[in-house]
């Protein structure tokens, strides 16, 4: 039997996965996305992934980003050096694509903020 | 000078400002929110890790993202705000309050029926903890370090010790892995940990640094920048044990050590602070001691969601756009030693209390736990926990007015760990 801590949400369920020949049986989750964590986490672990991208812009030097899907474990680092190969040159806004497809893996990395659109002070 | 009337001002344009302001406008008050930083959404800002907003929106976003809902929702109505703009006193005028505030364009005042601290908290620093030695750059809290990696651009360390097992620690020691920092690893003097559970393993275990319990840094080392620090083991009494001390070479010592709320301002209207929280003594619409003055989000207790942050938040908004005075009818909430801390801690029997949000968090880790509530003795509510932990916070949803509260009752939550079935 495996003991796992579920991440999805901050209740942090402890998951028991024990595996019946071909399938595998969860307890200990609350909800349903807890058996579907735990499936993927023994077969095809998963993680998003936040980070920033730096930009042209003096006033805002790097624009928060993150992958519009759960990538693979494995592959984060790999993500990590693509995005701190990136810069930003237009004032996209949050959910614009900064990265297409990065690295072949089916998820975009998207900005998340409407930073580069705002002007320091705009709303005084 | 200006000198402008509001039904409501609120000082703070982080997630508890943002959504105080926009209920307050939804009830119909006229609201002039006040911002110290040039931009809204406060600490979400550079809290660019995800994980916020499951129970408002039902999705994990990331703060930026949290954060700019409510800021479209603010300007979509167009509700007033300044920023770049520090309040520097308030006073009780007449029937409301005088906010001073001074800015690039110099001192301005405005009048305000009811006010709205929406302050947030500060992080606890490396002077209150006790930390001895010398004092060369390289040792700041876990938000400066946030600050500087997630606004700045600017990688603050090469190679850090984590103090404290707060979650911004936490979700640090991942952050700056993921750029290429070296996290030596999180010590901790306390023998549990402080942050989620989740954030242990997404932040700590998913990248192999190691977590030490019941450790902690006695000593830093350095002239210029930091160079070392000493870390010793500690005791039941988080007293360090002499002859364990080890000495780490690294450029930044990184602090996670709690949160405090902000309530100057609330202090010098001679709002009155629960020593527990470290927020204002509230009732159930928010208001504190001080008749028109409201209190929400961290600095009226530490949260660890901002989900709750907003909600709380919306509460105080409301109560202050439809604040007129009246006559209070008190009764205090008494809580057992095994409660950390509960909000509110009054309720006020002259206004509606069928809806009341109840905040609390357990004294220490406790299974199958049991909270009830009696009045004068008689239990009229109760609730079980399969698992409660100071980091994780609850909330309740209680009708008090069902409860025949007067003001001579005596209200008492009780949380009686490891009860039997029965």
């Amino acid at each position: 039997m495996t003991e796992l801590t579920c991440i999805v949400c901050p209740r942090s369920c402890k998951l028991q996965i024990s595996a019946d020949k071909e399938t595998l049986i969860v307890t200990g989750n609350a909800c349903k996305r807890g058996a579907v964590f735990a499936q993927n986490e023994m077969t095809d672990p998963r993680r998003t992934l936040c980070s920033t991208v730096a930009t042209v812009f003096p006033e805002a030097p790097v624009l928060p980003v993150r992958v519009s899907d759960e990538i693979p474990k494995a592959k984060i680092f790999d993500v990590m050096r693509e995005i701190n190969r990136t810069v930003v040159k237009t004032r996209i806004g949050r959910g614009d694509v900064v990265i297409k497809n990065v690295l072949g893996l089916g998820a975009d990395v998207i900005a998340t903020s409407d930073l580069l659109k705002e002007k320091a002070g705009e709303t005084s | 000078m200006k000198n402008e009337s509001y039904d409501v001002v609120v000082i703070g344009g982080g997630p508890a400002g943002l959504a105080a302001a926009i209920s307050a406008h939804d009830s119909g008050a006229k609201v002039l929110l006040l911002e110290r930083e040039a931009r809204l959404g406060g600490i979400l800002k550079q809290c660019i890790h995800d994980g916020f907003g499951l129970i408002r929106f039902g999705e994990k976003l990331s703060g930026p993202e949290y954060a700019e809902r409510y800021i479209d929702e603010f300007h979509a109505r167009q509700i007033a705000a300044v920023t770049l703009t520090f309040v520097t006193k308030i006073e009780k005028t007449g029937s409301g309050f005088t906010v001073h505030t001074v800015s690039r364009n110099g001192v301005a005042r405005y009048r305000a029926a009811a006010l709205v601290l929406a302050t947030g908290c500060r992080e606890r620093t490396a002077k209150q903890v006790f930390i001895h030695g010398t004092r060369p750059a390289g040792v700041f809290t876990a938000g400066t370090a946030q600050h500087f990696t997630n606004l700045l651009g600017e990688l603050p360390t090469k190679r850090c010790v984590i103090l404290g097992s707060g979650d911004i620690g936490l979700i640090m020691a991942r952050r700056l892995t993921l750029e290429g920092a070296e996290v030596l690893g999180v010590y901790e003097a306390k023998p549990t940990p402080s942050g989620l559970t989740r954030n242990l393993h997404q932040c700590l275990y998913d990248y192999d640094i190691p977590l030490y319990l019941s450790h902690t840094v006695t000593r830093v080392f350095g002239t210029d920048r930091l160079e070392s620090v000493e870390i010793s083991e500690v005791d039941e009494h988080m007293t360090p044990i002499p002859g364990t001390e080890q000495r780490l070479d690294c450029d930044a010592l990184i602090l996670s050590v709690g949160l405090i709320p902000e309530n100057e301002l609330a202090e010098s209207l001679g709002v009155k602070l629960d020593p527990k929280t470290k927020g204002p003594v509230c009732d159930g619409q928010n208001m504190t001691s001080v008749d028109g003055v409201f209190s929400c989000g961290n600095a009226l207790h530490v949260n660890d969601l901002v989900d709750y942050v907003s909600e709380n938040a919306a509460v105080a908004g409301a109560a202050a756009a439809a604040y007129k005075p009246q006559k209070r009818k008190p009764v205090e909430i008494h809580i057992s030693d095994t409660l950390l801390y509960m909000v509110p801690q009054q309720l006020d029997l002259a206004r509606n209390n069928n809806k009341t949000a109840v905040y609390f968090r357990a004294r220490g880790d406790y299974n199958n736990s049991r909270l009830a509530l009696t009045v004068d003795g008689k239990e009229v509510f109760s609730r079980r926990y399969a698992f409660l932990r100071p980091p994780e916070m609850e909330k309740l949803e209680l009708d008090f007015d069902g409860m025949g509260l007067t003001e001579t009752s005596d209200v008492q939550f009780k949380l009686e760990p490891q009860t039997e079935k029965g």
